[in-house]
């Protein structure tokens, strides 16, 4: 089933992408071709097969409850692009969680 | 025109749901091994893996998944022998990857239920699932005037709190409480946090945020079977708001009804002040978290002899305390209720424990210390004075040694840091002077000293006798046991 | 060239260890090298001169104090730009990172670091390792030292660029649909997928997590070898990495030997959309290994024609949910003003190339309610046929053999925006992705048309690494000794 210019610009903002029209209009077409393609995943008869989701096949790692040292505060803040009181500051956010 | 709850309630039934957040009190996060203290300074206690730095992975903390299955035990539900994490996808800045790890489908434990008693009777509030996640980081929002995310200029993120372990409780649907429902709500609540802090998975403060609610409403015309559309309360921040943010939501939702609209389902806020909730995000179109297995996990499938061994070192639940202390010290529900609100179940416990009796012990806690403690602002349980004081307390008045009066100062006295009952009724001299000799001479000067009073009770008004009591008394401050000295007057003036 | 960049790691070790040489004088003639070629291969993204020379100094005072010394004491190793590096750029050849230095070292960085390897620089790489030739890069393209006009494969093209064109002896690479096998395929060099799990992804910055591999690359067979084992091995930070012993893969990799081996040719390698020369090539490595005593048969995987397919559904799903953090809050580029919504947004769109956002938008269509179970959860249903397929091959044959790649190296240009035909590149790596196998591309010969190189690719077993070794050092030194020399002597541009 083909995927549409405006459902592909839904995907660009549930993505936080602020695709330009121009890119849109590059992008959609080959994002259709490509999901085309992958549907073949589909023609697999595949009832009853469980998904794999873990190549390894392990189960219950763990870590002990046991403490390990942080970064300090001059670490963790040092790749931010804005910094205030030891935080990092973001721009407002419109819609709360 | 607004609808009251008791108008709400005779042509609506509510039915309520809460989901509760607890954050674990492991000492490390959820998936690293950075500290979990409370209050310390921002960005101090993070790691690449809870800032979810590019190339950081986390690792499950072995002893969040036992705090999990012990609640999971404690309320009841089936433990999964096989469970998996999964990513719940949404962008915002307090959640440093932009997706909470989590769990979707698989959580941990399922179908449980925690009995709540309420007005005599008990609601069995069903547990649909207990799961896993992480906590998010905490912003301040800047520049509005509440401090608010509405109308701030930018907010300041600190990621000390991202990465906690949560745990999420979410019970099922709960219909047929009819007016009680508020109450319900509050006592299931309060029931939760207190199974969870004898657990000791949790200090569960809900001014911290160590316990979170939010609180599901919907209300149903009586008898239709139809069931309404629900909101979603959050923000609700103590017991009292549990209680009345179910009590205003039924009635909003009532008069929504009533007017001919339709109830929206969405997010609302509850407002503190005002007792009322307000509009947030719209639920309509509902978020869609796009869930998939956590990759960077792997499936846990807990050891069925691990998961009975945590079920046999579960502690006494509080419904179990309760059955039995009212049956071992004939307590009425009320009598009971009163204690555990007073906060004195375990103080009035261990006093039994080291001798007192019921009575006693409840008298004392409830009684004096339970005044002074109020009056200092502090809970019953933080007082200088220990159970075994107070036990010895108990057991010198009975013999004699102490009037409840005198007792009162040596309670005082102990709180002060003076010292054990017995060294502060030494150093003080305290005790009831019961040689009888020894009053005899303030009895001898009472008479004298009230002539009139005494010729009275010599003319067959024994009631007299108080003011010379009370001469006696303050002869031997207060030293004296006054039923005797009312009976060695009475016989000298016999 | 300086004598000391024809060296192998092995030969360098050894000559470091015993004095011979120094590490200084190793590390500054392959940073001579660098500057000599680099201009035109453009292999790397950050040289890091300084810093490698002082490692370096520091390796040469080991030596000469008598402390003991790390199993690649002074031997210069590339890194691929998407493993954390503490006081190096890491990029992920995006620019959305652009400039970010990590606070924390990957865990491979810490045991390159422990065992005295001279970490030379960070190499070019497709974006955030999604392509098959650099051209996704958000800095430049790299080019094959074979012939300028190629491709170096991807997305560890850089390293296996520099590794071809004598700049670094040994490089890191991650392998995730075949990123490692087909640069090393058509650089003419040894490039190794491990098991899965088998080394730790802690520090390598996430693309597809159930399927991303880091492994070396080296231009021999014991070289990687040695690089291989190194790296290795579990990591109590990493939940997805194995707690068994490092397969023996160096002591493999010096007894090369098939004599009596089974090997199964997955019969759904070949056909259209092969080339020839990449053919004539790996019947000839068949007949090679026959007459070293392997019994050769053929073995279908019938659903390996749908790994392709699956490969890009799961791989995009996990990827949208991995580049989410990238978001200018918290480090990366920021751009734009507005709300917070907006400045994701904008700094998204501004940092991430088209390829990146292709696959972004298309993960995100895959886990979409309505669609999870028609796309990603049937993606995931197939990873089992085909798990089931190699289970199925390996009760059969010890290892499993194909082209690594159906061509050699395309033009540069040649498939930049058409993504269908970039993904093609992948057909014969992804299965043994999917199934967390080990996998190893070794060079086999110069395809006639081009003369440009083609390689053999070998997968055997999760954990059975050494197998890989074993074999590829048997095809190495069969094939050298026919040919009188290592294979990259005949590369005319590298002198």
């Amino acid at each position: 089933m083909p995927i549409t210019r405006d459902e592909v610009a839904h995907l660009a903002r549930l993505s936080r992408l602020a695709l330009s029209d121009e890119e849109l209009d590059h992008l959609a077409p080959q994002l259709d071709q490509i999901i085309s393609s992958v549907a073949q995943v589909q023609e697999v008869a595949a009832d009853g097969i469980p998904p794999t989701t873990h190549a390894t096949g392990l189960t219950n790692i763990y870590r002990a409850d046991d403490p390990v040292p942080c970064l300090t505060p001059e670490e963790a803040l040092s790749g931010a692009p804005a910094v205030e009181l030891q935080r990092f500051k973001v721009p407002r956010i419109l819609v709360e969680e | 025109m607004t609808v009251s709850y008791e108008e709400a309630l005779q042509k609506y039934e509510p039915v309520f749901g809460l989901e509760t957040h607890v954050e674990l009190g492991t000492r490390t996060k959820m998936f690293c091994g950075c500290i979990t203290t409370f209050g310390a300074e921002p960005n101090t206690h993070t790691c690449p893996v809870c800032l979810g730095l590019p190339g950081s992975l986390p690792v499950i903390n072995e002893r969040a998944i036992e705090y999990t299955i012990r609640i999971g035990l404690a309320l009841n539900c089936s433990i999964a022998s096989w469970c998996r994490f999964a990513r719940k996808n949404y962008f915002y800045p307090d959640m440093p990857k932009n997706f909470q790890i989590s769990q979707y489908d698989e959580p941990l434990c399922t179908d449980g239920y925690l009995d709540v008693a309420i007005g005599g009777k008990t609601v069995r509030v069903g547990i649909e699932r207990v799961h896993m996640e992480e906590d998010t980081g905490k912003s301040l929002h800047v520049g509005g005037a509440t401090g608010r995310i509405q109308g701030a200029e930018y907010s300041l993120v600190d990621y000390n709190r991202a990465g906690i372990p949560l745990v999420e409780i979410v019970t099922k649907p709960v219909p047929g409480t009819g007016f009680l429902a508020p109450e319900v709500a509050r006592a299931y609540v309060t029931e939760l946090r207190d199974v969870l802090r004898t657990l000791g998975v949790s200090d569960v403060r809900m001014e911290e945020g160590s316990l979170r609610c939010d609180v599901n409403t919907s209300i149903t015309l009586a008898g239709s079977g139809v069931w309404g559309t629900r909101t979603e309360t959050k923000n609700v921040n103590s017991l009292r708001s549990v209680e009345r943010a179910v009590r205003s939501e039924v009635a909003r939702q009532a008069e929504v009804l009533d007017s001919g609209n339709r109830v929206i389902q969405e997010t609302r806020h509850f407002h503190e002040d005002s007792g009322v909730t307000t509009s947030g995000r719209s639920k309509e179109e509902a978020q869609d978290y796009r869930y998939f297995p956590e990759p960077d996990l792997v499936p846990v499938a807990p050891a069925s002899d691990w998961v009975e061994e945590i079920g046999k070192t579960l502690p006494e639940l509080p419904s179990a305390r309760r059955a039995r202390l009212i049956e071992s010290w004939s307590l009425s529900e009320l009598e009971f209720e009163a204690l555990r609100n007073a906060g004195a179940l375990d103080a009035v416990e261990a006093t039994v424990a080291a001798g007192a009796s019921p009575a006693d012990a409840r008298k004392w806690w409830l009684g004096e210390l339970a005044r002074r403690a109020n009056d200092a602002g502090i809970e019953v349980a933080e007082l200088a004075i220990t159970p075994a004081d107070v036990a010895r307390l108990s057991a010198l008045v009975a013999a004699g040694t102490l009037n409840d009066r005198l007792a009162r100062q040596v309670i005082e006295a102990v709180l002060d840091g003076e010292g054990t009952p017995d060294e502060v009724v030494a150093a003080r001299g305290l005790a009831v002077v019961s040689d009888d000799s020894a009053l005899t001479g303030a009895i001898d000067e009472a008479i004298a000293a009230n002539p009139d009073v005494a010729a009275r009770i010599r003319g067959g008004k024994p009631q007299a006798v108080g003011v010379l009591v009370g001469a006696v008394m303050k002869a031997t401050r207060g030293q004296a046991d006054a039923a005797r000295v009312k009976d060695l007057i009475l016989e000298r003036l016999a | 060239m300086n004598e000391l960049t024809k060296k192998t790691a092995a030969e360098l070790a050894a000559a470091i260890a015993a004095g011979e040489a120094s590490a200084t004088e190793v590390t500054r003639a392959h940073l001579d090298r660098i500057g000599a070629v680099d201009g035109a291969v453009k292999a790397f993204l950050h040289v890091a001169a300084e810093d490698a020379l002082a490692q370096a100094r520091e390796v040469d005072r080991k030596r000469a104090a008598g402390e003991p010394l790390g199993a690649l004491a002074g031997v210069p190793v590339a890194v691929k730009d998407l493993f954390t590096t503490v006081g190096m750029p890491t990029t992920c050849g995006s620019k959305i990172l652009e400039g970010w230095v990590p606070p924390y070292d990957a865990t491979i960085t810490k045991r390159l670091r422990g065992a005295d390897a001279v970490l030379i620089g960070k190499t070019n790489m497709d974006e955030f390792a999604m392509g098959s030739s650099t051209e996704n890069s958000g800095f430049w393209t790299s080019h094959n030292p074979w012939d300028l006009t190629k491709v170096p494969g991807g997305s560890s093209g850089g390293s296996a660029a520099a590794v071809a064109a004598y700049e670094t002896p040994l490089a890191l690479g991650t392998d995730t649909g075949g990123s490692i096998r087909q640069p090393a395929a058509v650089c003419g060099i040894v490039g190794t997928k491990p098991t899965y799990g088998g080394n730790s992804r802690y520090g390598v910055v996430a693309f597809a997590s159930s399927l991303d591999t880091p492994g070396p690359f080296g231009r021999t067979v014991l070289d990687a070898a040695l690089l291989h084992e190194v790296m290795s091995g579990h990591d109590p930070m990493d939940s997805t990495s194995i707690d068994a012993p490092v397969p023996p893969v160096v002591e493999a990799a010096r007894h090369g030997d098939v004599a009596g081996l089974r090997i199964g040719i997955v019969s759904e390698f070949s056909g259209d959309g092969y080339q020839p020369g990449v053919m004539s090539r790996f019947t000839e490595a068949v007949e090679l290994l026959e007459s070293l005593g392997a019994k050769v048969t053929e073995i279908s995987c019938p659903h390996f024609k749908y790994a392709l397919p699956a490969y890009y559904l799961i791989a995009p799903s996990e990827v949208s949910s991995n580049l989410a953090r990238f978001d200018g809050m918290r480090y990366g580029l920021r751009v734009g003003g507005g709300s917070a919504e907006e400045v994701m947004a904008a700094s998204r769109e501004a940092g991430f190339g088209a390829e990146v956002k292709r696959r972004i938008m298309l993960g995100t269509y895959a886990l979409s309610s309505g669609y999870y179970d028609a796309y990603y959860g049937k993606a995931q249903q197939v990873r089992t046929l085909i798990i089931r397929d190699f289970d199925n091959a390996f009760s059969q044959v010890d290892v499993l053999i194909s082209p690594p790649t159906p061509t050699t190296a395309f033009d540069i240009g040649e498939r930049a925006d058409d993504p269908m035909a970039m993904y093609l590149a992948d057909l014969c790596t992804i299965p043994s992705n999917l199934a967390g196998n080990a996998a190893i591309s070794v060079p086999i010969g110069l395809a006639p048309e081009d003369g440009l190189p083609v390689g053999l690719q070998v997968m055997a077993p999760p954990l059975a690494d050494d197998r890989l070794y074993r074999v590829a050092a048997a095809v190495e030194a069969a094939f050298e000794n026919r040919w009188g020399h290592p294979l990259l002597t005949e590369a005319k541009g590298l002198s």
